[in-house]
Order: structure tokens, then sequence, then C-alpha cells
């Protein structure tokens, strides 16, 4: 028995291009297969379900066919994923629903500042290539925390990790299935709570029996839906546009006309110099500071969040983890190269059939999102025609078309409607619906894996029970695999609007807490455990106490430091007054009132040096990275086997560093 | 033996830091110049906005890919290399 799995499992991996290779065409012959019953007559809504419970219960029974009861397997995939597959399953767990559904709509409000996110999300892949991830494969652990502990010794500093990762991870697997739960209401009309809970069980089913080894082959499936759902519709559009269907090389053209588009509406009075950001135009949102900063905070979060990381521990050898690297940024780069495109074909759509137009000739897409209140004009939901014009009448001098200012659009439709804007059938819009869900599944269940893995490795069996049989560990990884994905469900179905917004908080946190000490733990081995532990939580804490006290606490943030702040001589007398006014208010709703107006106003001068509170890392890091320098030069340097550690580790040849007692050690 | 060892280490490292400048210059270096290469025009693209949106993408991937096989390199040359 315990001879014939692993020769099975061999038998999976030689056979993995066939096998996911007939899956990417069931999966275009499915499609196919819906678009001939949509041309049947088949309602719109049963297409809907199929893509979603069909693509579901393929996760899921990829989830149960990859059912384990060897730790190795549990927690790294028993380290035999080839660097391809590797790849896409990290493309699947890094691109969030977020980034699928969010990604063009923010580049299509942003303009060339949107790039940011673009750059810090994909460059990021350089730093884990060069400095952390090989080095992580070497050393063996089976999560981020395990290498702080062996390295700086004690659990103490294991402990800090294990507190970083779940500051970081869980507002971030929160976003993920309220995502799922957003998706699922949206295309298939399901109440909200409901479709939460639906996307819970899709979660845990991809998970729970097979721990990594399970969420790394669902992933693999779930990036080839992603990818295929998030390209067809760009490349048909560009198609019908411009004839070519490399919509990457066509929005060039877009660009352009965007430009012409821009000066006309400028000249014709269609919009306003304050209400127009030309597309092309950098820093019109963040000045260069803050648009450098979040490059840097991004692309440094990204290799220090522990979900990405512990995806590199899978990989057969050093040399496949390196490659590994380089594949993931390629899938990754896929989604992210065409993202601008979207931003740019919609924006000229918006540019050339919505501004100007008469009120009564608008397009009918607008009002399919009107209707669930994500494209308002003149300040009203654009339900329909007789609301646009009763809500513009209200606006004095009002021209009768619309106006650049009077048209605003939620980020998430920009990709949610190209394929009613292309006028496509309701299949390619079902695909991109399940291409949406894909990306938030694949990243909830590996940040879950994340969450759970330092939970049951960590805390249970490092810390409270070194001699806990394998059995047990496998149970206790599973209950807490289910008690934090119900938690997460449960915080995302009260629709919590500051866990959403905290969300782009991970990357700063993960990076001032991990990122010092995991770097100079590798090269440098001076590092010792005083110094990562004073790096640690001071570099953390600066980063929290900034996305705290800036977020929360804005006005005594601001009185505390307004010698750093870059608050304009108006914007303190404007301070002043509103704090005045709040003092003199009578207590009850007018004082509340008062400090409501204080306080947001507050959000908008409360930093040091002008940063905007998503780039915090660039405070916590070089404190970070100078506290652990200065204090490891003033304690002992680390002990000689601590030393010879860190020189095997940088060496590929040879075992790993860090054995469980269960697994069998890998040869090759 | 210590030799050999130390050796890998520099070349690893030097490799590291060639890497790692070039990845400053394509994430923000390139970027202080945007306004001028927005001047230059190749297929409708500004330059200065195609790089943040392609180019700068583009060269991750292939530095990435440039690395694993040059860090391979170094492995074998140094006698490091994980059998096969």
């Amino acid at each position: 028995m315990a001879d014939q799995a692993p020769a099975a499992r061999g038998d999976f991996i030689s056979n993995l291009g066939k096998i996911y290779g007939l899956y990417t065409g069931g999966f275009f012959a499915f499609v196919i297969f819906l678009a001939i019953l949509e041309q049947l007559g088949v309602p719109n809504q049963w297409i809907g379900y199929g893509f979603v419970f069909m693509t579901i219960a393929v996760y899921a029974v990829i989830g149960i066919i990859s059912r384990t009861t060897e730790v190795g397997e549990y927690y790294v995939a028993g380290r035999r994923v080839p660097a391809v597959y590797n790849g896409m399953a990290t493309g699947a767990d890094w691109m969030s629903g977020a980034s699928f559904v969010g990604m063009a709509g923010t580049l299509f409000l942003l303009g060339y500042d949107g790039l940011a996110f673009v750059l810090g999300w994909t460059g990021g892949y350089v730093l884990v290539a060069i400095l952390i991830a090989p080095f992580l494969r070497k050393f063996g652990a089976f999560t981020v925390p395990d290498f702080f502990s062996e390295r700086y010794g004690g659990n103490f500093s294991r402990f800090l990790a294990v507190i970083v990762l779940i500051c970081c991870s869980f507002t971030y697997v929160t976003a993920q299935v309220y995502a799922t739960g957003i998706i699922a209401s949206r295309f298939l009309g399901m109440d909200f709570t409901v479709a939460v809970y639906v996307g819970l069980v899709g979660i845990l089913l991809c998970s729970m029996l097979g721990g990594m080894k399970a969420v790394t082959w669902t992933q693999v499936a779930q990036y080839i839906v992603l990818i295929v759902a998030y390209l067809i519709p760009v490349i048909i559009l560009s198609t019908q546009i411009y004839g070519i269907p490399v919509p990457q090389l066509t929005y060039g053209q877009a660009l352009r006309d965007i430009g012409a588009l821009e000066q006309n509406m400028l000249t014709s009075g269609l919009a306003t110099a304050q209400s127009l950001k030309p597309h092309i135009q950098p820093f019109t949102t963040y000045d260069p500071l803050n648009y450098f900063a979040l490059i840097l905070c991004l692309m440094v979060g990204t290799a220090s969040l522990p979900h990405i990381l512990m995806r590199y521990f899978t990989t057969p050898s050093v040399r496949e983890a390196r490659l590994s690297v380089a594949w993931s940024l390629f899938f990754i780069f896929l989604l992210y190269f065409t993202a601008p495109a979207y931003a740019a074909f919609s924006k000229l759509e918006v540019y050339s059939t919505v501004i100007g137009r008469d009120l009564d000739s608008i397009r009918p897409w607008l009002f399919t999102y009107g209707q669930l209140g994500l494209v308002k004009i003149c300040g009203a939901d654009a339900i329909d025609v007789a609301a646009i014009k009763a809500a513009c009448s209200q606006i004095a001098g009002h021209p009768g078309v619309i106006r650049l200012q009077d048209f605003s659009i939620n980020t998430d439709v920009i990709v949610l409607s190209t394929p009613e804007i292309a006028g496509m059938p309701y299949v390619i819009a079902g695909l991109v619906a399940a291409g949406g869900l894909a990306a938030s599944l694949s990243t909830a269940d590996g940040l879950l894996l994340a969450i759970a893995n330092a939970l049951s490795h960590d805390i249970y069996y490092k810390m409270l029970d070194r001699n806990a049989p394998t059995t047990r560990r496998l149970i206790v990884a599973r209950i807490l695999l289910v008690t934090v994905a119900v938690a997460a469900a449960y915080t995302a179905s009260t629709k919590p609007a500051d866990i959403l917004s905290m969300v782009a908080w991970a990357f700063s946190l993960a990076a001032a807490g991990i990122f010092p000490a995991l770097v100079l733990g590798i090269w440098w081995k001076r590092a010792n455990t005083a110094g990562c532990i004073v790096g640690m939580v001071l570099g953390f804490g600066i980063c929290l106490y900034y996305l705290v006290g800036t977020r929360y606490f804005a006005v005594h943030f601001y009185e505390t430091w307004s010698w750093l702040s870059n608050a304009s001589p108006a914007a303190i007398a404007k301070f002043n007054e509103l704090k005045a006014a709040w003092m003199n208010a009578a207590d009850g709703a007018a004082r509340d009132a008062a400090l409501v107006a204080l306080d947001k106003h507050a959000q908008t001068i409360a930093n040091w040096w002008g940063v905007r509170n998503i780039s915090a890392a660039i405070f916590g890091l070089p404190v970070g990275f100078l506290a652990i320098w200065i204090v490891s030069l003033l304690t002992p340097e680390p002990s000689k086997e601590v030393q010879e550690m860190v020189d095997a580790t940088r060496r590929p040849r040879g075992q790993t560093i860090l054995r469980d007692k269960d697994a069998p050690a890998v040869a090759h | 033996m210590e030799q050999g060892e130390d050796r890998y280490w520099r070349r690893t490292s030097s490799l590291m830091w060639t890497m790692l400048a070039l990845w400053a210059f394509f994430s923000f270096v390139i970027h202080f110049f945007v306004n001028p290469l927005n001047e230059i025009q190749i297929l409708g693209f500004p330059l200065g906005f195609y790089m943040a949106a392609q180019g700068s993408l583009i060269a991750f991937v292939v530095m990435l890919f440039f690395y694993a096989w040059a860090q391979d390199k170094i492995d074998r040359e140094e006698g490091v290399a994980e059998d096969e």
C-alpha cells in the first residue's frame, strides 16, 4: 500500500501534460456546449449556473482525488511539483478576485498612475527569485515561520512570524471569500450570504482533504480557467475594433484615440480640466513620491507574503524552484499586461459612445450595471432613461447630454461589461464569471492553507506538542483549516467595509514584518536572534502604527506629528476650524457630525512627508533593516552551528536542512 | 574546499547584485523619465507609458529566465549543483 501510492503519483506527474491538456480541451468543449445551448434558447441564468457549478465540481473532484494521509504531502505536496505547474499554481494563488475583476477598472480610473499596481505586483518576483525562494527550498521548511525558528533559534521568532503571517493573511482571505460572494450573487442572483457560504464549500472541498497537494492541482486547473476567461473577451474586442487579435498591441491605437477624444471633450465643454485625468499623463493621482513608494511596498510585500513563498517549498529541487519563479511571473504577466488593454478599450467605448450622448440614446449595457448600483449618471443610479433625465434636470445649467463629470463607474464593471460592450453572447459573460470565481477561490485556498498551516504546524506541533503522532497532526490541521475558513466566511458575510480596504495593508505589513529578517537571515551570517526580534518588532510595529494611526486616530496622529505632515496652510486652517467647531458643538448628533467631519479632514493630512498609508512599509523597511543590523552587531554572533547552517542553505547540493521525522527524505 | 565555496558564494552574490541593479533600473529609474520618454511614440504607445504597462514587465520575465540559467551554470561550474 505504502509502495503503491508513490508509484501511482509518479505516473500522475509524468502524465501532467496529457491530463491538463485534456482538461483544457474539455473546458473549451464545455464552453462551446453552453454556447450552443444558449443559441437553442436556454435562459441566461441556467448558463450562469452551468459555469459556476460545473467548474466548482471539477475543482472539488481534483481536491478529493488528491486527498492524503502523509504529512509531507499535506504541507508541501511531497516536493514533487514541476516548475511549470508550480508556476501556474502560483499564478492562480497570486491573482485574486480583485486582480481579475478590479485591476482593469483601477487602470481605467487612474490611467498611468494605476500602473504602479501592475509594476508592483510583477517586479516583486525578481526579489523572490534572487533573494529568497531557492534558499528556502534548500532549507526544507514546511512553513515560513519554520525558517525563522531554525535560523534565529527558539520559538519566540517563530511566534512573531506567525503573528505577522496571520495579520497580513486573514484580512486578505476574508476579501477573497467576499469576492466569491459578490460574483456568485451578481451572476446567479443568489442571496449574498448564501453565496458566501457556497464559496466557502468550494474552497474547503479543494483544500481540506489534500492540503497543499490538493490545492496545487486545483490551482493549476483554476489558472487555466481564469486566464482563458480573461483573454478571450478582450481578444474578440480587439479583433472587432482593429482586426488584429492581439489586444496588447492594438491598444496603442486606442490610447491615441483616447488622447484625441480627451482634447475634444475639453474644447467642447464636455469635460473640465478638473474632472479629466488624461489617461497617459503621469502623477495625476499620486505624486512621484507616493507612486514610487507604492511600487516598492507592493514589490517587497510580494516577496514576503507567506502564501506565495510556501509555493516554492513544493518543487523537486532548488534549480526547479528558481525556474518556477520565472514561470510564475510569466503566467502572471499574461494577465497583467492585458489589463491595461481592457482599461483602454473600455475608456474608448465610454468616451466615444457615452460622453456627449443625448440622454435618450444611451447604450443599454449601462442600464444593466446601473440597476446594480455600479454606474451612476448625474449622481443617480443609471436605472433607465427616465431616472437619468430626472437626476440631470436637477443640475442647474445641464446641457442635456452626458458630460464627463456626470458619469461615474465602479471599477468592477470594466472587465464584467466588456462582453456586453462588444455585443458578445451571454456565454462569454458566464465565462468571465467563472474566471473571476476561479481567481478568488484559488487565492482563498492558498491563504487559508498558509494560516491553518502556521497554526497547526508552528503553534500546535512545534510549540505545544512536539510528540504528536502524524494522524493527530493532520486531524488538527484540518480542524484548524475549517475553523479559519468559517471565521473568514462569517466575517465576509457581515460585509465589513473596513476589512476590504485593509487588504492593501497586507503588503506593507508583510514587507515590514518579514522581509528584513528573512533576507538578512540568508544573506548576512552575522544576523542573530536579538537583531531579528528587535527588527521584526520595530519594523512591523512602526508600519502598523502608521496604518492604524493615520486611518483610525487621524486627529491624534496629526496633532502628534503635525511638524512632519505635508498639510498646506489652507488645510491646517481648515483643521483648526473643524476642531473648534467640534469643541464648541452641543452634545449629541451635532457633536458627532462635527467629529466625523474633523476626522475625515484629518485623514487627508495625518501623514509623514505626505506618504499615503498604503505605502507604510516605506518607514517599516529601513527601520527593520537598521534595527537588525545595529542590534546584531551589538550582541554576540550566532553560534558556529547556525553559521554552518546558513552555508548549507546557500549551497544547492545536499539534503534539505530541516527533515520531518515522518516525511521520507526525498532523494534525487 | 573552503576556497571553492567562497568563490561560489562570491559569484552567486555578484549575480544577485547585477540582477538587483537591473531590477531597480526597470522598477524605478526608467520611470523617473516617463515624461521625456512619452515624447517618443511606438505603435501609438507613448514610450514612457509603454515601459510601465509592458516594457518593464517583459524585462522582469526575461531577467528571471536568464537568472535561472546563469545561476545554474555557476552551480555546475563550482560543483555545488544538485544531482540530476
